[in-house]
């Protein structure tokens, strides 16, 4: 479990909780950022000596769903929940699999076509449990994670995802 | 005792504002704010059956009691990703 948790928002509209992990002792960050993701300090983060297998999820932005096309996505979060949940799904990860680093990072705000809205990178000594702590985070992020998207229609208009709610 | 409730997403578009202060009595709970919510605010009633509540930080169930000033956020279905 995390050691210490600190969190800040910087002058460029981040928001990021560092998570110092006792058995460890290495960083470890979950992040919410209005800004693009930057893939390769993302990797450089996950990256370590001591791993074999670095593993990255990109969750991007789909310009067609069943037919509708969207313009982009706008995404909202309760930021202090969602980096607590964030932090939280980290921890469950590294009870469940012998990890070396894990990042998770979400933006929020408008997010374009093609552009990454969410990065999960993970390192660990073997692949098989980078994959599959990686799927694992991005299913329970899905889940649990207090964020939400609207889909922006090209045609105009837009409309929040709410799975399962009756939104008439 | 006052409870502040955030909004957000569909909650907070259909409502026209992003945070909500509801007067409860004393030892009310998650299933009282979401009745009192769902009188205070039509425009949300259809949809509050449907969405959680956390206190704090934490998602909290229908019998979970409010202590008085507490900050609670209302979460629709998520779809981060």
């Amino acid at each position: 479990m995390p050691r210490s948790l600190a969190s800040r928002r910087s002058a460029e509209g981040r928001i990021k909780r560092l998570a110092w992990l006792a058995d460890s002792g290495s960083l470890n960050m979950v992040e919410i950022t209005s800004e693009p993701i930057d893939i390769p300090a993302l990797l450089a983060a996950a990256g370590s000596p001591r791993a074999g297998a670095v593993v990255l999820f990109l969750g991007t932005t789909r310009e067609w769903t069943e037919g509708r096309r969207t313009a982009w996505l706008d995404y909202e979060c309760y930021d202090a929940m969602a980096l607590q949940v964030l932090s939280e799904l980290e921890a469950e990860a590294r009870e469940r699999w012998q990890l070396e680093n894990c990042e998770i990072v979400h933006r929020v705000g408008r997010v374009n076509i093609g552009e990454p809205s969410v990065a999960i990178a993970v390192s660990s000594a073997h692949r098989q449990s980078a994959f599959e702590a990686g799927q694992w985070l991005i299913d329970r992020l899905k889940v649990v994670a207090p964020i939400w998207k609207k889909e922006n229609w090209s045609e105009g208009g837009g409309e929040w995802v709410h799975p399962g709610l009756n939104l008439s | 005792m006052k409870v502040r409730v955030r909004l957000f997403a569909v909650a907070r578009e259909l409502s026209s504002c992003d945070s909500l202060e509801i007067e409860l009595p004393e030892g009310s709970t998650i299933g009282d704010l979401r009745a009192a919510v769902a009188k205070r605010v039509p425009a949300i009633q259809e949809i509050l059956p449907g969405v959680m509540f956390a206190i704090g930080t934490s998602y909290a169930s229908n019998k979970t009691p409010l202590e008085p000033d507490a900050e609670v956020a209302c979460i629709p279905p998520v779809s981060g990703g």
